[in-house]
């Protein structure tokens, strides 16, 4: 009797607190969400997830779209760029190129603020650029100002920071002067290493971008709380010139990391915005006609590297029988789900030409074709005094939608060309150490353009700082020598596309597909845009 | 002047007259004891202190020398950063000097409490790390612990109560399914219901209390588990055992016999693991720390690891090995409360 | 007066040789194992537990040949399909049969559980029981020594260990192993602790028992249900921690499965509604560990008769 009274008036007891829990629970949440939307109904709070704690918002040392996405919202470059991807005017009112396309002067816009109320002046930006070169700076982007005379001079300590190419000549005047001829100059100045700083703030205190209250910037928002490890939030910037056209009044940045909780925020309306999304969402919102997902252009190609330097992958035959034996429409499709394209080059769609697209009129460069890979294989292997191919792997860093294509292309060698390779995973930081040893066959990469020129997507130099493909060809270094001296457009583009054919050509690496930007936001929210180089836009967004 | 009867039970005597005089000795005997527990409780602390800091130390040099041997650096990125831009930041955080200055210097910091910078992140350094996420990690252990322990003795205890019968089976279903799910699956499917579905709690993020609900639950299932399944089986060694058979023959209470002799005897397996499991657990959990956004120290073991975070991987260790040491010393001393006859602290017999 | 007693520690020492016969029971005995395999077939759930064990074993042995698929062969045009007289658990996202896969999971999976659990309790038993045993200075070295291996980074150690290791089983094991130990070790040590003040452990001592003997014969039966339970636990954790280890390149590699793979895979899958594909492995997991939970506990009161109602 006693016994069986002790164990049900515990079980009892159990269930009641468990209860007592959720009740409370659902109460409680409730109001607050009745007080939260109370709030927000006076002022515009767009939510959006900055998927990981910012290393630092200090323009020099920023060097991940963890935190370009903040910089860019809160900061602003001599240029800027508009939804369909056309330079227009930031700080800068207008610009003026020499001849030779080695000098530029800018001339700033008339009474710029910093959100402290301090004025803004060339004066800034060449105290900024000169900052991030700095050795003692350590500043993992400062290669991105080594476009300006005497900048890698500066930077690797052997040269003087007066001799740097960048100088105030009046409040309102920089005259910037370069290594070289450089055409997309234009699109750097929008990149945030050459996003100004204020000069007074970093002399007095050299902390001021660690803490939201010291914070200065120049942009359309300001950065008002800095939770670390929790959340962001700016705000809309009273001293931006173009204040009026910012609607908003305030951002909040979650840091969430994992894109399926990201997601489910974003269902349960705690975001308005959701990128990167899952994949599984992706395939599901691509076939939809959902309103709320947009597509947006991205500026990468996914590819793997052929290791040039290792039998029988030295053989341009055999590279190219590999590549033509894969079906990148079926991997798109079924396995990438984001709508990607097929890349049959490596410069991806959105970069202009001379005119029209770059892309567009490259065209593809090669066919998927199973017979003419199977005769390429038999002739690269004869050549090489191979019967078969010996025991190779696809190395890639682990992520599960890396493995799910490397295991798509493993079936389709073995179905189409009865070719059998292992796969094989390692931490990105195993895989990178493997790849600079050169200790693998076939690697997995991807590149992100730095600026919307085809330069970007010229990697394959002789000894190139990202050639992990070992792969060295004279005529391939000499057209991009002759892309780089010249400011011609017509004659520029000639050579990169030649250079592009040359490479694909010989193919030391293999073009899988070119990325997208699926992302979603909320049918209450308008006005935001995904530039091709960057995370989607909301500077002139709005929330109903 | 006159003797009040003497408290303490079991006193042998042999006559009234004896009574006083055995008192006082007894109680002068009690006296003595005890005060040599407590000294032999402190040189035994002060033993163990002493051991911590050696453990502490070869933690850290092990795992220095470890983490430099292993493939990796900090600042690599996919391609090669222009030599320049390397060196300086080579040199900017010190790792551009031979090992053993970097090691010497290292401790000499720890020594001060200070964990230094981290080398992928110059807003945060590691001593802010630990000083925002232990806490939060510690909030979130110590709810999902209780969760654990709580449900888990009354499963436990109750299973074994009623052995056999219905009671015991649906714990033994709550044990398999807490340990067959992983917490990343049952922390989807509770965001997913109970966040999405219903609306009863946040998806993600630490604000409010509502925010820890789900995340403390999700961590808490498998601890629950086993302390449920642990508990059931002690329960059940200890019920055989002739002191319960005594108690219940001397005519004790059923539910005294089981408080007071069969829960508290069996409850040594389960201290014994809840030192480390507690450990593990406060020290934060980077897979529900990740699934809900929660800024624990969790993140540290791990994205220090994967990035080469050099002093935020020492810094991490330190803590836990600190708070494992200290876990497990309570441990031992949980032993000689529970069962005084246990010996530990290195009295001989 | 001349035969007055001197009493001297020499008197006090432990009896020498014959313990064994000290504690032979004279009585012939049907063997221990047989008694305890009697008791452990009357109990029918136990039984059940041991058969479902052997079916498991039999499916991961047979399994992957049943339906004709093979574990890798995709396809693109039937990925997703809930399960069918085709494919009777279904096909993930990638259009493989998940029947086939479940099964070859179960071989890997099976195996790094069982064997982990062996090691775990082989060294944990030894290490802790010695320990506790011992006691004093050799506990305290022994202790802080686990401790310490304890407190290093675990998956730093897996990556030296990689560095040195090529990917496959036994390098899985080997890492499984590293660190497993040390809880068993602490929780036998710990029951060993309070054991050891037992009368009747005591008795054995002054018998002349030495350590082995008191621990195989006292120690290890009396704390044999802590131990299966946790070795029970074991098995689920080494299973999920083959699909975190993965992440370091150590685990199967793609696209052999493991339940822990199949597991980690099906996550995305909740989110568009394809629950099945964590059903399989979720079923199939509870399954393993209920046979082993009931087997464990059946097989823990044949060993124990004092449990016996």
């Amino acid at each position: 009797m006693k016994k069986s009274k002790f164990s049900v008036l515990a079980l009892l007891m159990a269930i009641m607190l468990m209860l007592a829990a959720c009740n409370g629970g659902s109460k409680e949440t409730s109001n607050e969400k009745e007080g939260g939307s109370g709030d927000s109904s006076g002022s515009k709070v767009l939510n959006v997830n900055n998927s990981s704690e910012p290393g630092s918002l200090h323009p020099a040392n920023a060097q991940g779209t963890h935190e370009s996405w903040i910089l860019e919202h809160t900061f602003e470059g001599l240029t800027k760029k508009t939804e369909e991807g056309k330079i227009v005017p930031g700080s800068a009112e207008s610009w003026e190129i020499s001849e030779d396309g080695l000098t530029w002067t800018f001339k700033l816009k008339d009474g710029l603020k910093w959100s402290n109320g301090d004025p803004l002046t060339a004066n800034d930006f060449e105290y900024a650029w000169k900052y991030a070169l700095k050795p003692e700076t350590a500043a993992d982007y400062a290669y991105q100002l080594y476009y300006l005379k005497g900048g890698e001079a500066y930077n690797s300590k052997k040269g003087k920071e007066e001799d740097v190419g960048v100088k105030a000549t009046d409040e309102h005047t920089l005259v910037v002067t370069l290594e070289q001829p450089t055409p997309y100059f234009l699109d750097l100045t929008s990149f945030y290493t050459f996003y100004p700083i204020n000069k007074k703030v970093q002399e007095e205190n050299p902390k001021w971008a660690l803490d939201a209250k010291t914070h200065v910037s120049n942009g359309p928002f300001k950065l008002t709380e800095w939770k670390h490890k929790e959340s962001l939030k700016i705000e809309k910037n009273e001293n931006y010139y173009d204040k009026d056209k910012i609607k908003l009044d305030a951002v909040n940045f979650a840091l969430i990391e994992d894109e399926n909780t990201a997601w489910q925020m974003y269902q349960s309306g705690e975001l308005d915005l959701a990128y990167p999304l899952p994949v599984d969402i992706q395939g599901q919102m691509v076939n939809s006609d959902d309103k709320e997902f947009k597509m947006g252009k991205e500026l990468a190609v996914y590819y793997y590297n052929f290791n040039t330097e290792v039998k029988p992958f030295n053989n341009a035959k055999v590279r190219k029988a590999l590549s033509m034996a894969i079906e990148r429409q079926k991997i798109t499709e079924n396995v990438a789900q984001g709508g990607q394209k097929p890349a049959f080059g490596v410069v991806p769609p959105g970069i202009p030409d001379a005119s029209g697209d770059f892309q567009e009129n490259t065209g593809n460069l090669f066919k998927e074709d199973v017979t003419e890979a199977k005769k390429l294989l038999k002739e690269g292997l004869a050549e090489e005094g191979m019967k078969e191919l010996p025991e190779f792997s696809i190395l890639y860093n682990t992520l599960d939608s890396h493995k799910k294509i490397a295991e798509a292309v493993q079936g389709m060698w073995r179905d189409n060309l009865g070719v059998e390779v292992t796969l094989e995973n390692a931490e990105f930081q195993v895989k990178l150490d493997r790849e600079k040893a050169g200790d693998f066959e076939i690697s997995r990469a991807g590149w992100v353009g730095d600026y919307v020129d085809p330069m970007t997507f010229m990697l394959w130099e002789t000894d190139g700082a990202y050639n992990d493909a070992g792969w060295s060809n004279k005529e391939y270094d000499n057209l991009l020598k002759e892309a780089k001296s010249t400011m011609d457009p017509k004659e520029r583009m000639d050579a990169l596309h030649k250079a592009e054919k040359v490479m694909i050509d010989e193919m030391p690496i293999l073009p899988v597909y070119f990325y997208t930007k699926p992302y979603m936001v909320k049918s209450n929210v308008t006005g935001v845009f995904a530039p091709i180089n960057a995370y989607p836009n909301f500077i002139y967004a709005d929330k109903k | 002047m006159k003797w009040e009867v003497c408290p303490i039970k079991d006193i042998p005597h042999f006559s009234i007259a004896n009574l006083n005089i055995s008192c006082i000795h007894f109680r002068f005997q009690l006296l003595r004891k005890s005060m040599i527990g407590v000294i032999t409780m402190l040189r035994y602390t002060l033993n163990r202190f002493k051991w911590a800091i050696i453990t502490l130390w070869a933690v850290i040099t092990l795992t220095f020398i470890i983490m430099h041997t292993i493939p990796g650096n900090p600042f690599a990125k996919e391609g090669a950063m222009p030599p320049a831009v390397y060196e300086n930041l080579q040199v900017h955080y010190g790792l551009d000097k031979p090992l053993l200055t970097q090691y010497g210097n290292y401790l000499l910091e720890v020594v001060q409490f200070d964990f230094g910078p981290s080398l992928k992140s110059s807003s945060i350094s590691v001593n802010d790390y630990i000083l925002k996420g232990f806490p939060v990690s510690l909030h979130l252990g110590a709810q999902a612990l209780v969760i654990a322990i709580f449900f888990g003795l009354i499963l436990g205890v109750v299973a074994s109560l009623k052995r056999n019968k219905w009671p015991d089976y649906l714990s033994m279903i709550i044990a398999i399914v807490g340990i067959s799910v992983p917490n990343f699956i049952l922390a989807t499917i509770l965001i997913n219901y109970f966040a999405i579905k219903w609306n009863i709690f946040p998806v993600a993020t630490w604000a409010t209390w509502q925010h820890t609900i789900l995340p403390s639950i999700a961590l808490s299932m498998m601890p629950l588990a086993f302390i449920a399944r642990l508990m059931r089986t002690s329960m059940l060694e200890v019920m055989g055992q002739d002191y319960i058979l005594t108690a219940k023959a001397k005519g004790l209470k059923r539910s005294g016999v089981i408080i007071k002799h069969a829960i508290r005897n069996a409850l040594l397996p389960i201290i014994t693991v809840l030192g480390i499991l507690t450990a593990n657990i406060v020290t934060g959990s980077f897979i529900i720390e990740r699934i809900f956004g929660i800024p624990g120290m969790g993140d540290m073991f791990v994205k220090g690891i994967s990035n080469r975070d050099y002093p935020v991987i020492l810094g991490s260790t330190i803590v836990y090995s600190a708070v494992l040491i200290l876990l497990i010393f309570i441990v031992d001393i949980a032993y000689t409360l529970i069962d005084p006859r246990i010996k530990v602290t290195g009295e001989k017999k | 007066m001349a035969d007055k007693v001197h009493l001297n520690e020499d008197m006090f020492q432990p009896a020498e040789g014959n313990f064994k016969e000290a504690e032979k029971i004279a009585r012939p005995t049907v063997s221990y194992w047989s008694d305890v395999w009697r008791r452990f077939k009357e109990n029918k759930l136990a039984m059940t537990g041991f058969i479902l064990i052997i079916l498991l074993v039999l499916m991961a042995i047979f399994g992957p040949y049943i339906n004709g698929y093979t574990y890798y062969g995709q396809d693109f045009d039937k990925k997703n399909l809930s399960p069918n007289s085709e494919h009777w658990f279904g096909t993930d996202s990638s259009g493989r049969d998940l029947f086939t896969r479940a099964w070859y999971g179960a071989r890997i999976s099976l195996f790094i559980g069982l064997m982990a659990a062996l090691i775990d309790f082989l060294i944990g038993v030894l290490y802790g029981g010695i320990s506790a045993i011992r006691g004093g200075r050799t506990d305290n070295i022994m202790m802080r020594f686990a401790e310490v291996i304890y407190a290093i980074p675990y998956l730093l150690m897996v990556i030296l260990m990689m560095v040195v290791l090529k990917p496959g089983i036994l390098p899985i094991i080997i890492a499984m192993s590293i660190t497993g130990w040390i809880p068993m070790a602490r929780l036998v040590r710990g029951q060993v602790l309070q054991l050891k003040e037992n009368e009747y452990i005591h008795a054995a001592t002054i018998s002349g028992a030495n350590t082995s003997w008191t621990l195989r014969k006292h120690m290890i039966p009396n704390t044999m249900g802590p131990i299966l339970v946790n070795l029970t636990l074991t098995v689920p954790t080494a299973i999920f921690a083959e699909a975190t280890l993965s992440f370091l390149g150590l685990g199967v590699p793609a696209p052999q499965a493991s339940w822990g793979t199949l597991t980690s895979d099906a996550l995305g899958s909740i989110l568009v509604g394809n629950f099945y594909q964590l059903l399989i492995p979720a079923i199939l997991i509870s399954l393993t560990m209920f046979a082993f939970n009931v087997a464990g506990d059946g097989l823990q009161d044949a060993l124990d008769p004092k449990l016996r109602k």
